[in-house]
């Protein structure tokens, strides 16, 4: 691989025709590195300092010596407390200082550059305040992997289009007069580029596994769900009242485990059989930027009957020769995978979710879905979007602009690994995923990490705890195939400023070594 | 004969029980300690150990036996191919004050269109706009520069609109109440909510996990029974009930039966039993009240009493997605608690855009729109009153109405023979569409809702087809 790139290099890619498509055997080389000591030692002296000043703060708060910031409430008194102040302790005292680092609003299309809104606090992030200005920057926060959110173009033209011939909204569900005649054209397309027998879309991502995850599984069923799955799903197994357990993320082994254990002993209590077993994963995992094992997974569904719903969120567009998702990436039969689920709002630009499989599946769900009984149908200039994104990808145009986006986010996703890991930074995650998380372990690094790209001009997502385990806060960079080769290089030169600033280096696995570009 | 000897057996045994405790004396203290455990413990299991039932582990031959055996169920069941919702009408066009199907043009009865926003001029140039400004997706939740400013202009309008000091908005109608109530009220909590909710309300209070108490449709001697239960088992506990938190859940116009909460009389309690109101107002907003400020303003009740009222954008305002109004110690709590905020990706600036603007027309019209469509509504209730075989649920001044067959000739079968009819005829109306896991399934019925711009003759036009249906399905 490495020679590869060298070799690659020596091309100008001022303007990229990346026509070759990038076709290598799937590996299965993940790497975790291990948490070097000194890490996680001074991670857990930041938290207790950081809980002892939130301590004493909280005590001055209570004797009134310090003023409470923050809204009051307005019921007289008597009323139980709507919150619990401990559970509101890490907002408070954690969360409120590193605040400025999230909810950036933004002021311009989310493309491979940014505007942001430039803003200001005068009391420690309890507050904000609009300067009037903007800030420009390059951006690798959004989901938007394919490069489609544009603000001009044929894409554009015809959303506009639709919006003057279909309105904004039918507003009627989907079972009584919402379908339109845009949204079969959707659904007819998503089955032919899933290569599934047909497909239904619904108007948001996670109220499409929320609201159809109860219409599969009930009372007396079995969900075995990965540790790192997506809040939606959660969400979905718990309202459907199926037992729920929990797999070691990615482990095969644990889950093979639990299936015979599950199989043999029954329900709980009663020990009768189970009515059915759903495997949930996730194609790749937004956090940690690693990919499911779906070959095992497909071995381990037919060898004990379980169904297996696949959620295709990050992954649709993104991973696979043809853009068709993990399915496609790992070279498997999408006739295995029982429910393929995905969304719209990463890849395509758009929103909301779909769901595909066989035929008498989504008649079962276009009658007792939750969504298409009692929610609006999807907007017709959204769906418009999905279409003529959709159009591309299946190549159906001359210029096979699908397909050099495809190609274009693989290199991308590739080259911008490469030099992150060899400058040493502890990367986690698969190396063709284009989720790409490295770790800054405590929250003091993370919110750092922010401010210093945003100051060099570069927009990154910073996340910790509780989005992530409590010492593993990472940066989490999400590429585009709009990036150019420039615009990473400068992200990486201002990465490997910030990484030395903040002593981040340090990954034994891949020492850093000092990079110097050959070209101007 | 007898004594000598008995007397010698007694003193041989005094002899021999003697000899027995010297001997005791002259054993090791560890022989004796040893005897007693033993004695001890035979004594235990004789009298106190139950006798334990050995499971036999299964050997791997049988386990691979049972996994073998076990057969799941199909994934989905059958589905009858004749289901309505398998049988759609597809409809192309905008679906507006009138449809166009199977080439006719008919009037629209049928769909959430109140102000008849869809297809409005005005707001198609500001969604066009905002197109070409930011493109159609956001790409990312609120919390990961997903926060478009168009978002907090929206947030600000909504809250100047209600006279509140804050505003929220999600991205989608359904998801917005079924992820607020579970953002405020856990486990143990308490929430009482009236049974004819709608389901996205059912949904957001199964998610929380809290005790449900449900209280009949409307019936505020039913709450206040409930209410002194809660009462009287609060004071054998105090300690343990200043941790409750009890909240109250009601819509401001049931989606379901057409007619209005009893609000001023649920306020009184509000502030006598302490519970919190969480008020969804979906349907009212836009069309009840002068100035359409729903429910609130009909009832002239200051806002700040109720805690949190949320609505949907996709009904009165032309838009999707849904939104919520409070105080901001309320409210703030929203953005970090409420999954479908928190873990979705936001609104598309475009309908952001065109509900910004269905606002600005309703501040500009101030009473005309919302004034109109109560008089028409009124107007509406009284010739359907005048036709005879049907019941009409619902306020008058509610411009969404449910029919319902007399007697016992209410099925479906019946109502969608009636809606076929009046399709032919020229007008579109549909019946209300349920899921059978409602917790209290509604009667079957014809769901009418007014369009403000409706003319008085196509009122007229309704009731005749109305009548001409009804003597058709009876005979």
């Amino acid at each position: 691989m490495a020679k590869t790139s060298a070799h690659q290099k020596n091309r100008s890619y001022t303007n990229v025709v990346y026509a070759t498509p990038v076709s290598e055997h799937p590996s299965l080389d993940e790497v975790y590195e291990v948490t070097p000591f000194s890490e996680a030692f001074w991670t857990y002296l930041n938290y207790v300092i950081l809980n002892i000043f939130g301590w004493f703060r909280d005590l001055l708060r209570n004797a009134r010596i310090e003023n409470r910031k923050g809204s009051a409430e307005n019921n007289p008194p008597g009323f139980v407390p709507l919150y619990q102040s401990y559970e509101s302790f890490y907002t408070r005292n954690v969360y409120q200082r590193i605040a400025d680092c999230f909810n950036r609003p933004i002021g311009s299309v989310p493309g491979a550059t940014l505007d942001l809104l430039e803003r200001v606090t005068d009391d420690y992030n309890w507050s904000f305040r609009f300067t009037g200005g903007k800030v420009k920057t390059i951006n690798l926060a959004s989901y938007n992997y394919l490069g489609f959110a544009n603000n001009s173009g044929p894409i554009v033209e015809s959303v506009i289009n639709s919006i003057k011939t279909s309105g904004l909204t039918a507003a009627s569900t989907t079972q009584e007069f919402g379908t339109l005649t845009q949204h079969r054209k959707l659904e007819s397309l998503l089955a032919e580029y899933l290569g599934t027998e047909d497909a239904i879309a619904f108007g948001m991502g996670f109220a499409t596994n929320a609201l159809n995850i109860p219409t599969l599984v009930g009372k007396g069923c079995l969900i075995l769900s990965d540790e790192l799955n997506h809040a939606s799903l959660v969400l979905g197994a718990r309202l459907s009242g199926a037992v729920i357990k929990v797999y070691k993320h990615n482990d095969m082994n644990h889950l093979e485990r639990l299936l015979r254990e599950s199989i043999v002993s029954g329900q709980p209590r009663t020990h009768r059989m189970w009515k059915k077993i759903l495997i949930i994963v996730e194609g790749v995992y937004s956090m940690e930027g690693s990919l499911c094992k779906l070959p095992e997974l497909i071995e381990l569904k037919k060898k004990y009957r379980a169904y297996l719903y696949l959620d295709e969120a990050h992954s649709i567009g993104a991973m696979g020769l043809r853009g068709r998702g993990v399915v496609d990436y790992w070279k498997c039969d999408v006739n295995d995978v029982d429910i393929l689920m995905g969304t719209f709002t990463k890849s395509f630009a758009a929103a909301g979710g779909y769901i595909a499989g066989k035929k008498d599946l989504i008649d079962h769900i276009r009658v007792t879905s939750h969504s298409t009984a009692y929610a609006t149908s999807m907007s017709p200039p959204v769906v418009e979007q999905i279409v003529s994104v959709l159009n591309l990808l299946l190549d159906n145009d001359e210029e096979h602009e699908g397909r050099r986006r495809i190609n274009q986010l693989a290199w991308n996703t590739r080259y911008f690994r490469q030099r992150l890991t060899k400058m040493g930074f502890i990367v986690y995650g698969h190396p063709h995923s284009p989720v790409v998380p490295a770790l800054l372990y405590s929250p003091s690094k993370i919110a750092a990490f922010n401010r210093e790209m945003l100051k060099r001009g570069v927009a990154v997502v910073t996340v910790g705890f509780p989005a992530t385990p409590l010492v593993l806060g990472r940066v989490r960079f999400c590429l585009s195939a709009s990036h150019t080769k420039e615009m990473l290089d400068e992200v990486l030169k201002h990465a490997e400023e910030v990484g030395d600033l903040l002593n981040m280096r340090k990954s034994k696995l891949n020492p850093k070594r000092p990079f110097h570009e050959t070209e101007s | 004969m007898g004594s000598p000897a008995n007397h010698d057996n007694v003193a041989s045994l005094a002899t021999d029980f003697y000899s027995l405790l010297e001997s005791f004396k002259e054993t090791p203290f560890y022989h004796l300690l040893f005897e007693i455990f033993l004695v001890l413990t035979v004594l235990w299991l004789i009298l106190f150990r139950k006798p334990r039932r050995i499971e036999k582990k299964l050997t791997e031959k049988e386990k691979q036996e049972l996994i073998d055996e076990w057969q799941p169920e199909p994934l989905v069941p059958p589905v009858d191919a004749n289901h309505p919702a398998l049988n759609v009408r597809v409809l192309d066009g905008i679906v507006g004050k009138t449809i166009e199907i199977d080439g006719k043009k008919s009037l629209n009865f049928a769909t959430f269109n109140f102000l008849n926003f869809v297809g409005n001029p005005r707001i198609t140039d500001k969604a066009i706009q905002a197109v070409q400004k930011y493109g159609v997706g956001s790409c990312g939740p609120r919390g990961f520069y997903g926060t478009i400013d168009i978002h907090l202009e929206l947030e600000e309008r909504l809250a100047h609109f209600f006279n509140c000091e804050e505003g929220i908005i999600y991205s989608y109608g359904f998801s917005t109440v079924a992820s607020i109530i579970p953002a405020y009220s856990k486990r143990n909590d308490i929430l009482f909510v009236d049974e004819g909710v709608h389901y996205a309300i059912q949904k957001g209070v199964e998610a929380s996990r809290s005790t449900v108490k449900w209280f009949r449709h409307n019936d505020i001697s039913d709450l206040e029974r409930l209410l002194v239960e809660q009462d009287i088992h609060d004071k054998k506990n105090p300690k343990k009930a200043r941790t409750l938190r009890r909240f109250l859940i009601i819509e401001g116009l049931y989606m379901n039966y057409g007619d209005l909460c009893p609000l001023p009389r649920m306020v009184e309690l509000k502030y006598q039993y302490k519970y919190r109101i969480f008020m969804d107002e979906s349907v009212s907003f836009g069309t009840i009240g002068q100035t359409g400020r729903g429910v609130t303003e009909y009832y002239n009740i200051d806002r700040r009493k109720i805690d949190l009222i949320s609505s949907s954008l996709e009904y009165s305002v032309g838009s999707i997605g849904g939104f919520a109004v409070g105080s901001s110690f309320v409210v703030d709590h929203q953005r970090l608690s409420a999954q479908g905020y928190c873990f979705s990706a936001s609104l598309p600036p475009l309908l952001a855009a065109a509900a910004i603007e269905a606002l600005n027309i309703m501040e500009e019209e101030d009473t005309t729109l919302c004034d109109t469509l109560m008089e028409k509504s009124k107007r509406l209730h009284q010739k359907l009153l005048d036709i005879k075989g049907y019941l009409i649920v619902g306020e008058d001044i509610s411009p969404l109405k449910h029919l319902r067959l007399t007697n016992s000739q209410n099925t479906v079968a019946r109502l969608e023979e009636i809606v076929e009819f009046a399709q032919t005829r020229g007008i579109t109306i549909t019946v209300a569409r349920y899921l059978n896991d409602e917790h209290r399934l509604p009667e079957p019925s014809i769901r009418l809702i007014l369009n403000v711009e409706m003319t008085d003759e196509e009122l007229e036009f309704l009731c005749t087809v109305l009548q001409e249906a009804r003597v058709k399905v009876t005979v």
